[in-house]
Parts: C-alpha cells; structure tokens; sequence
C-alpha cells in the first residue's frame, strides 16, 4: 500500500512539473499579452518531433538543448507574423487564430512524421530503475524532475534578478506605462512568447522520452495546464507553478482510492478554488 | 440607408429556410446537410445570444451541446421511443448543468472567463469519454432511432423522410430563432446590450450585472442544448467528439464569421462553414489544416464576418 502510495505520489509529481512547465509558459504569455496560446500543446509536440529527428545527429542530450530553441524560434516567428496583430483586439480574435494554429499544427506533424505512435530512445543508463525496491523511480524520471526544477529556477532567476525579467514583470502590471519609460514592448512581448514556447518545447522533449510520440501528445496536457492557471490564479507565475503540482499529486493520489476519478479530480479542485476565492490562490484582487 | 429593409430581409431568410428541400439539392448540397446547417446555426445564433448581444466570451458551448444530445440519445436508446420526450430530457439536462455551473463563473470577466468555460467544458467530455459502460465511452452511443412523431391525428414520419426531418428541425429552430428576437427586443434583451456596451455603467443604473450574465447563459446554454438533441437526431448517433473543445471552437467561428453583431449572421457563417468544411473533407485528408487556416484567414482578415462588412458598407 504504502509502496503503492509512493508509485503514484511520484507519478503524480512527474505529471505535476509537466503541467507546471505548460502552465508557466501559457502564464508568462496570458500575463504580459493577454492572449490565450490554444497551440501551445502543438508547440510542445512540435519540440518532440523536432528532437526525435535531431536525436540520429545529436544523439540525446544534444537534442534535449537544440530542439526546444528551435520550437522558440519558430514561437517567435509565429508571434511576429500572426500573433502580434491582434494585440489590444477582443481576445476572442487571439483565441480564434491559435485555435486554428493548433489544428494546422497537429495536422502538420501527422503529416511530416506520420499518424503511427513514434518511440523516442533515451540512454539506457537513464532508463534503468535506481533500486529493485522503488521499481517505478526510472533515472529518467529523477531527472526530468531534477531538469525542470533547475528550469523552473532557471525561469524565476531571470524574472527576478536579470533586466529582461524586470520588465516582463513591469509589463504584465502595466505594460502601458513600461512602454512610456523606453522600453521596446514589441520586442519584449516577441521574447516573452519565445520564452513561454521554449518551456513548452523542453516539456515535449522530456514528454516524449516517457510517453512516446503522437501528434496529439499536447492535447492531454493543455486541459489541465489552464486548469493549474486557473487554480493558481491569474497574473502569478509561483501561482501557476504551485497549481500544475497540487492538481498532478491530487490526481496522482486519487488514482490509488478511486481510478476512475483521477481526471475528474481536478475539475472538483478548480470548481473548490472558484467558489471560494474566483481569482485563485495566489492570484491578485480584481486583476480579471 | 440600409440596403435592404429589415423586414424584407427577414422574410427572404424564411423563404429561402423553407423552399431549401427544393433548391439546395440543385446547386449540388443535399438534404442532411441542410438539416445540419440548421442545428449548427442555432448552435451558433444561441451562442451569439451571450457572445455578440451579452457580451461574454464563451468557449465551451459545446458541453450544453453535447449534453442535450446525450440526453436525447440515453433517454431513446434506454428509456422510452418518444422524440419530444427525448428532446425535453436532453434540454433539461443541459440546461441544469449550465444552471449550476454558471454561479461559478459569471464573476470572471474576458479571457479569464472563457478559460474557465473551456475548462468545465471538458468536464463532460471526460465523463462522456471514460464512463463508457453508460455513454459507449469514444465509440459513442449508437444502435438507436429517432421516431415517428405522433400528432394525435397523424404521424409526422421524421425517421425515413429527410425532408420531414428537415422540416421539423426547421420549425424547431423557427420556435427557437423566434425566442430569440423576442428576448432581444424585450427589456430583458436591453438591459444585456447595456451590459455589453458599457458594464460599470450598467452597474452605476442598478443592474445586477451578474445576475444578468448568468440569466443570458443560461438562456443560450438552453437553445444550445437543444441544437444539441437535434444534432444527435439528425444522424441517429452521438460521440464525444460532439462534446469536445474543438466543437466549441467551432460554434464561435461559425458566429464571427457571419458576424456576431448581426442576428442572422451565425446563420450565414454556419451555412458558409459547413459547406467548406463537406466540400473539403470529401477532397482531402488533410481538412484539418484548411479548417486551421480558415480560421487563422478569417481572423486577420475578415473579423466583422460577412453581415458585419456589409452593415459597414451600408452605413459609409
């Protein structure tokens, strides 16, 4: 039992730092412009499909540093070209369009990499269990949690120590105001996006060495992601972070009592967090 | 100057609706499909009802959608053969969901509520998805019939005749369509423009803002419910693909691309959709991509929809 508890504990966690990665890099860009990134699930399938093709070359590790740039830079692109018009619109209209980008993102990777669940090698070593007794903690899945821990610290660092992070948290009080001092908003919401695509494109990478790849890997995970802003509320990134963990151990815990509702769990704790305080956990007064 | 008066603009609209059995089979459509027009376009005109006259941004029609037509399905398939009862339990059920999960989230505002109705939304297409010993789980619910339905003194065959089916679908959305326009031009439907144009103000006269934007919901989440038991009417069948985001995605493009400030407008955008969207998935595999880039085109380039750049042309 207790073993038991552990296995989906852990499980939980892993699920838990994917929702966070998700969920901050969907928060980093609903906070500074507002839009709602429905293609973010195809940026991350984008970032394992990139990596699977990259990994006969670079083998693992350099795939798991290159592909995930590449997925920002294409964010970046996508911002510069399509995204960055309807700053300011209805958000009904940024909604729209990434919708659309999903479809033609997830049709687009059916397309070039084929329908067929593609298998995504990682070095055996990681791959191993660490002990005969805890069977289910693969040195793949230490790491993965170890690597998005240093990111998520990584991430909070440059928020909070570095020039860039200063303004996009500036920005996302009053990005109006930023703008009045100087600093270029363009180019701070087109590196801001790339920055929530870059995180997006390492949780595909770290997704596909454990679950294998599909063109529809995001779709599992964009649900909940917006679930851990939600809880964790609006315009807070440790909110974001602290929300994606809370709903993966929740759902992981369930799974031992009640499988069935491992899924639905997580909606009961969003509808809690609504009823009891609408702008989430961490989230500030009267910001939505 | 309008182009065209109002009334007479309303009176082509019903013409066209009623002669469509006889004239859309000649420019090359087909019956079904029209039918289908005519439940997605409800779905639409229904969402427009909050989106384009209240206001709220909603992207998770397709729940209330898809209930109504589980509802329906469930109660034919296990319950009793009768299609009015099937309906009613199906709008019933819709609309109780919507009824209870509004409080939650008519406080939120802009894109903090339409993440939240996309993520209730998904609620129901989880349970349809994995309760699959009562919902037939990703297969569906199939092996049942609409039936016949009994007027007292004849029987209106809407299970073998296409076109009777498509006329009882279109006097089911001329009720609808119908309840609509009175809303609207009631005090009721005032109070939610005032909502839409200006809320503080609202707010400042007296409104209960809220109370209002949860009464609007639920009124749209109730003609959605019953697009939805149309919907599984129409092709005896209903899977969770009924219920999932991307329908929702779908309605609100429908609205926006007719134009959502226009009351006919969801009409012509459903109508222009689903035609694409026949012609295209019978010539490609890809369709997804053309209906991606459909949106991503109508976005950029023609966001007041097609009613809307004719108002626009009209009043310059």
């Amino acid at each position: 039992m207790t073993t038991l508890l552990l296995f989906n504990v852990v499980n939980g966690l892993i699920i838990g730092a994917f929702y966070a990665l998700m969920a901050l890099g969907l928060s980093l860009i609903l906070n500074l412009s507002g839009v709602i990134n429905f293609a973010h699930g195809g940026f991350l399938a984008i970032g394992g499909y990139l990596a699977y093709t990259l990994l006969p070359y670079l083998g693992f590790w350099g795939a798991l540093v290159i592909s995930p740039f590449l997925v920002a830079f294409i964010g970046v692109a996508v911002e510069r070209v399509l995204i960055r018009r309807l700053y300011g619109r209805d958000p009904l209209y940024s909604l729209l369009l990434t919708f659309g980008l999903a479809f033609m993102i997830e049709d687009g990777t059916r397309f070039i990499w084929g329908a067929q669940s593609k298998p995504f090698q990682i070095p055996s070593w990681l791959a191993a269990p660490l002990s005969t007794d805890l069977f289910f903690l693969t040195g793949y899945r230490v790491f993965m949690m170890a690597l998005v821990a240093a990111v998520v610290i990584g991430l909070f660092v440059i928020l909070n120590r570095t020039r860039l992070g200063l303004r996009i948290r500036a920005g996302t009080l009053d990005l109006e105001t930023v703008s009045v001092l100087g600093v270029n908003v363009r180019v701070l919401r087109n590196l801001n996006f790339g920055l929530g695509i870059y995180l997006a494109g390492l949780a595909g990478v770290l997704a596909s060495g454990m679950l294998g790849l599909q063109p529809t890997v995001g779709d599992n995970l964009i649900m909940p992601s917006f679930i851990a802003i939600i809880v964790g509320g609006l315009g807070s990134l440790p909110g974001t972070l602290f929300g994606g963990v809370l709903i993966g151990v929740a759902s992981g815990i369930t799974t031992v009592f009640f499988p069935a509702a491992s899924e639905a769990v997580i909606y009961v704790i969003m509808a809690a967090v609504l009823i009891v305080r609408p702008r989430g956990l961490l989230g500030e007064e009267g910001r939505f | 100057m309008p182009i065209i008066d109002k009334r007479a603009a309303n009176l082509l609209v019903w013409l066209l609706l009623v002669t469509a059995p006889y004239w859309f089979v000649g420019v090359g459509g087909y019956v079904e499909l029209g039918s289908r027009i005519l439940i997605y376009a409800l779905a639409a005109m229904a969402l427009n009802f909050l989106l384009g006259y209240t206001g709220v941004l909603s992207f998770g029609h397709a729940a209330y959608f898809g209930l109504g037509g589980y509802g329906t399905a469930m109660v034919l398939k296990f319950l009793y053969p009768s299609t009015p009862l099937a309906m009613l339990a199906g709008i019933v059920v819709g609309t109780v969901a919507a009824a209870i999960i509004g409080p939650l989230i008519v406080r939120l505002r802009g894109v903090y509520f339409a993440m939240c109705t996309i993520a209730f939304g998904q609620v129901f297409y989880f349970i349809a998805f994995q309760w699959s010993s009562v919902t037939g789980g990703d297969d569906g619910l199939s092996a049942w019939q609409r039936q016949p339905i009994n007027l007292g003194f004849t029987t209106f065959d809407i299970l073998h005749d296409n076109k009777a089916f498509y006329y009882f679908v279109l006097a089911v959305f001329a009720l609808c369509v119908g309840a609509m326009a009175f809303l609207l031009r009631s005090p009721f439907g005032r109070t939610l423009l005032a909502i839409r144009e200006n809320e503080r103000r609202a707010r400042f006269l007296g409104i209960p803002v809220d109370r209002h934007i949860w009464m609007s919901w639920v009124v749209s989440c109730f003609f959605v419910s019953v697009a939805g038991c149309l919907y599984a009417l129409l092709s005896d069948f209903i899977d969770p693909r009924a219920i999932r985001w991307d329908q929702s995605g779908n309605f609100v493009i429908m609205a926006v691309l007719g134009g959502m400030r226009s009351f006919w407008g969801p009409l012509i955008g459903a109508a222009i959709f689903l035609v694409l969207q026949d012609y295209i998935s019978s010539h490609t595999e890809n369709w997804m991509s053309f209906v991606g880039l459909f949106f991503v085109l109508i976005v950029l380039f023609f966001p007041r929809g097609v009613l809307g750049l004719i108002q626009r042309k009209s009043a310059s």
